[in-house]
This record gives C-alpha cells, sequence and structure tokens, in this order.
C-alpha cells in the first residue's frame, strides 16, 4: 500500500526555508528525507511553494470560480494530490477545473518548489 | 560624466510615457516576469540618461531601450542562474535565453509586437488579489509609482508596494501566462480587466444620486488604457462602452466645481461647460458599440449618461429613459451603484415613496456606501421625515472622502426644507 504525507506547515517554518544551509531546520528536513530513501520506502515527494502562491478553483453552478490564495476552509479536508507537468498556471487551472472535486469541494493549484526539494535530498 | 541635457531628459521621458508599457509587456510576456521586465527597462532608462547625453539621442530610442533592458535582462538571468543554482523552477531561464535570440527583431521599433492587451489580462488574472488588478496595470502598463498609486487608493505607501511585489511574485512563481484568453473565457477575463480600468477611473457615477464626484480618480489614465484596449479588441462593445461611460463623465469635468471650487451635482450643472468632443466621441462609440448587438453593464451605464448629456440639447433630463435603463441594469449587473442609481431614477419618475422602498431592500449591504445615504436623505426629506433625513445626511458626510462633496452634503443637510 502506499500513504501520502500530507505536511502541514506554520508560517515560521514556510520562512525558514530560505535560511542559510547550515540551519538546523533544513538539517533536520535532509535528515529525515535521508532515513526515508534508506529505509527503502520513499516513493515520491516535493516541497509545495508558499501557501499565497496558491490559486482555488471551484465550479458553482457551472461557473469556474477562481480565487487567489491557498484553500482554507474546515468543512473539506484534503483528500488527494496529483502532480502535473504543464506550462502554465492557466494550463494547470484549465485541468483543476475538469477535476471531479471542482465542482462539489475546492482543488487548489500550488507549484512545487524544486529548489527548496533540492536543498534537501542533493 | 557628462551633465545630462535637457533634451535627452526630454526624449526619455517622451519614450517612457509613450512606450513604457510596450516595452514592459514586451519584455514580460517572453519571460513570464513582469517585476524582471520593470528592473530591466528603468536599468536601461538610467543608462540612457548617460549615454545619450555622451552619443546623442539615437534615431529609435524605443529601440535603443528594447535592446539594453533585453541585454540586461539576459545577463541578470545567466548571472542569477550561476549564483543561486536555479533549477528548472518556475522562472523560465529558457524563455530569457529565447529572448536572446530574438524571434522578432527589436531594433526595429515600430516592428515590435504590441503584447499590453497579453499584460493586461495577466493584471486582472482572476490568481491575482482582485484588490491588486487596477495598481498592477497602472504599475505595468502605465509606469506609476507606488506611492502615487497609493495615494489614488488611500493607503500607506509601503503597503502598496509590498502588495506590489508581491502580486508581481505570484505572477513570476505561478507561471501566470501572457496570453489573450480563448473565445470561451473572453467575455468573463474581459469583465475582470474592465472593472480594473474602470476602478482606476475612480469612484465615478453616481450621477442619479446627485452625488457626481470623481473622487481621487486616475481618469486620464483609465481613459487612456480603455483606449488601448478599444485598438487591440475592437469587435468588443463593452470596452467601447466603458470608454463612452468614461468619456461622457470626463466630459463634465468643468462643469462639476464652481468657480470657488464649489461641488456642482449633475442636475444642477451649466451644459455649455460640457465638452462636447468628448460627448462626441463617446456617442460614437456608443453607437459603434450598439451595432454589435451585445448589450452589457458598460453600454448600459454609458446610455445612461448619454441620456443626461442630450440636456446639453433639449434643456430637460428624460428620467423615465433612465429609469428604463437602470431597470436593465439592476437585471444585468445588481451592483449597489445600480441599485441605488435605479431608486433616485425612479423618484424622479414616480415618487419618493416606491423609491426609499427600494433603498429599504439595499439596506443591509449599503451601511458604508455613500451615495446610498445622499440619495436616501434627498428621499426622507421630500417625504418630510426630516429627523431621518437629518441623519442620513450626516452619514453621508461621514463617508464622503471629497471635501467638496462633503460641504455640499452638509449645506444640503442644513438647507431650508423644500
Amino acid at each position: 500500500m502506499k500513504y501520502a504525507l500530507l505536511i502541514y506547515e506554520t508560517p515560521e517554518a514556510f520562512a525558514r526555508r530560505s535560511s542559510p544551509d547550515n540551519e538546523p531546520h533544513l538539517g533536520a528536513w535532509r535528515l529525515y528525507h535521508r532515513s526515508l530513501v534508506e529505509a527503502g520506502i520513499y516513493v515520491a515527494g516535493d516541497p509545495l511553494h508558499l501557501p499565497e502562491m496558491g490559486t482555488t478553483v471551484r465550479i458553482s453552478t457551472g461557473k469556474r470560480a477562481i480565487q487567489d490564495g491557498p484553500y482554507a476552509d474546515t468543512k473539506e479536508q484534503l483528500g488527494g494530490f496529483i502532480i502535473l507537468e504543464l506550462p502554465s498556471l492557466d494550463a494547470a487551472i484549465e485541468w483543476a477545473a475538469r477535476c471531479p472535486a471542482a465542482a462539489n469541494g475546492a482543488v487548489e493549484v500550488r507549484p512545487l518548489a524544486p529548489d527548496v526539494k533540492a536543498r534537501i535530498t542533493e | 560624466m557628462t551633465e545630462p541635457r535637457a533634451d535627452v531628459h526630454r526624449a526619455i521621458e517622451a519614450v517612457a510615457r509613450h512606450s513604457y508599457g510596450r516595452l514592459v509587456a514586451y519584455l514580460a510576456s517572453r519571460t513570464g516576469d513582469v517585476a524582471g521586465a520593470e528592473d530591466a527597462l528603468g536599468d536601461a532608462l538610467v543608462a540612457a540618461l548617460t549615454r545619450w547625453s555622451n552619443d546623442g539621442v539615437p534615431g529609435s530610442p524605443e529601440a535603443w531601450l528594447l535592446t539594453t533592458a533585453r541585454n540586461r535582462l539576459i545577463d541578470r538571468n545567466r548571472h542569477e542562474r550561476v549564483r543561486e543554482r536555479v533549477h528548472d523552477g518556475v522562472y523560465n531561464a529558457a524563455a530569457v535565453e529565447l529572448l536572446a535570440r530574438g524571434d522578432d527583431d527589436p531594433t526595429h521599433a515600430d516592428a515590435f509586437p504590441d503584447d499590453r492587451l497579453k499584460l493586461l489580462f495577466v493584471c486582472a488574472h482572476p490568481a491575482i488579489d482582485p484588490a491588486m488588478h487596477t495598481p498592477l496595470m497602472l504599475q505595468a502598463v502605465l509606469g506609476l509609482d507606488a506611492a502615487a498609486i497609493a495615494r489614488a487608493f488611500v493607503i500607506a505607501p509601503a503597503t502598496m508596494s509590498q502588495r506590489l511585489v508581491r502580486a508581481k511574485a505570484k505572477i513570476r512563481e505561478t507561471g501566470i501566462a501572457f496570453e489573450v484568453p480563448e473565445a470561451d473565457q473572453l467575455t468573463e477575463r474581459l469583465d475582470a480587466v474592465l472593472n480594473a480600468v474602470y476602478a482606476a477611473f475612480g469612484s465615478g457615477w453616481d450621477a442619479a444620486a446627485g452625488v457626481d464626484a470623481t473622487g481621487v480618480g486616475l481618469t486620464d489614465e483609465a481613459i487612456w488604457l480603455a483606449r488601448v484596449l478599444n485598438e487591440r479588441l475592437p469587435d468588443e462593445p463593452e470596452v467601447r462602452g466603458l470608454l463612452a461611460l468614461m468619456l461622457h463623465s470626463d466630459a463634465r469635468r468643468a462643469a462639476r466645481r464652481g468657480a470657488d471650487g464649489r461641488f456642482i451635482p449633475l442636475s444642477e450643472q451649466d451644459p455649455s461647460l460640457w465638452d462636447a468632443a468628448a460627448i462626441a466621441e463617446a456617442e460614437r462609440e456608443l453607437a459603434l458599440a450598439g451595432a454589435a448587438q451585445r448589450p452589457g453593464r458598460f453600454q448600459l451605464e454609458g446610455a445612461i449618461q448619454s441620456v443626461h448629456a442630450e440636456r446639453a440639447r433639449t434643456g430637460v433630463t428624460d428620467w423615465s429613459a433612465i429609469a428604463t435603463l437602470y431597470e436593465g441594469l439592476v437585471r444585468l449587473a445588481p451592483t449597489l451603484g445600480a441599485r441605488v442609481g435605479r431608486a433616485a431614477a425612479v423618484a424622479e419618475v414616480h415618487a419618493a415613496g416606491p423609491a426609499l422602498a427600494l433603498l429599504d431592500d439595499i439596506d443591509a449591504h449599503a451601511a458604508n456606501y455613500q451615495p446610498y445615504w445622499a440619495v436616501r436623505a434627498h428621499l426622507l426629506r421630500r417625504l418630510a421625515r426630516h429627523d431621518e433625513a437629518a441623519a442620513a445626511y450626516d452619514r453621508a458626510v461621514e463617508l464622503a472622502t471629497d471635501p467638496a462633496v462633503r460641504s455640499y452634503l452638509q449645506r444640503s443637510r442644513y438647507a431650508r426644507p423644500r
């Protein structure tokens, strides 16, 4: 079975991403990543870009409602994630609008943060 | 270093005013990075000051600026890739390299493509906080600085500056596409662009409310943006409707203030002071828009102003035509402004009683909307409910941002009941 770990971070933790390489915050993430890889259980994962880089897409009464900002509601819970390779945010919104969850919940589009990943996994 | 000469200053100002938006749009639509394009162009303008003072103003200043800015972008991009080890992030290093190869030769300035329309759609993109659509346009397309924009929006310059930086980071980091939306999305996306342009115009029109205030709007800038849109989207009647609406409003600029700076409401304005050329242009645009047979909010609002403008010719205001147009407007776009305007028109055609009932319906949404209180006060006075009228005037005075409008409302409050 595959399990997804969904990582919720505080604004302070997001801010610490840009700290120097030798800072304990990144060190802890590197250590954790290495232990997952060494245990042979690591499948895939990526840090996400900052929450304010999120865009939330909903379909309500057949119309697209696109909002600046991350998904923030307590009623619906995170139910999965899909990683896509696309040329622009507009293309991602296009695919998000076609996702079944857009019609009854919401789909947040947020770019991955490959530069942060590189600092953890290298 | 040679002292920059006056003619160099003039040349730089002229090309900046005329071409700033086109240059930013050209660069940003190729890199996906508005802030980077602005910085590069800013550097090029500084370099021009020295270089043109020494060597003279080049034959095509625009092409010189574009080439210089483009080279800055390419240099900076290569430098940053080394320094920060930029990986395959959304920030499009490959796009900058593409720019370096130059698919279209920017050395012929009149040949380089006009991408301002794409830039306008990016500024009013649904993934950008709607409150930032207008400020982004004013900065990226017109080159206004954050302090000037902050003044127009009555917020602290540092706050505006920070929000602009954040919005541009979102454009770059999330890879918002620089493209004109496909036909199926165009109407909706264009709405956001038009709303943002209209927001630049200021508090605009509450003519029927007797409060014909432009507030702190950037009217010339808004009209200029609408002209750019109209040039690039000649088949969209709502663009012409918006242009007509703003031209009609702007035509009354001189009539809106007395010699002593006193605010004069539309109904008391001297039509001979209205700008006949602007009115004629507005009427032409409305006629062209109407030919498309696709009515919309801005066309209706433009038509309402057109009826007001008729007074210059006929000497009277056709309130029943205005009331009919407001009915249509409220059905199409039930904004607070439209609903308050409809109530004011109903009062002119029928009576204050039914008009007040219309206002009561929107009571809950209008607590901070000054024209609502001004119209309400006026109607209550007509119904001889003087205490309530005074309270409503007080609320309108409190909410008025334009000092001339505020003192007009104060005068109305203490005027002898008619």
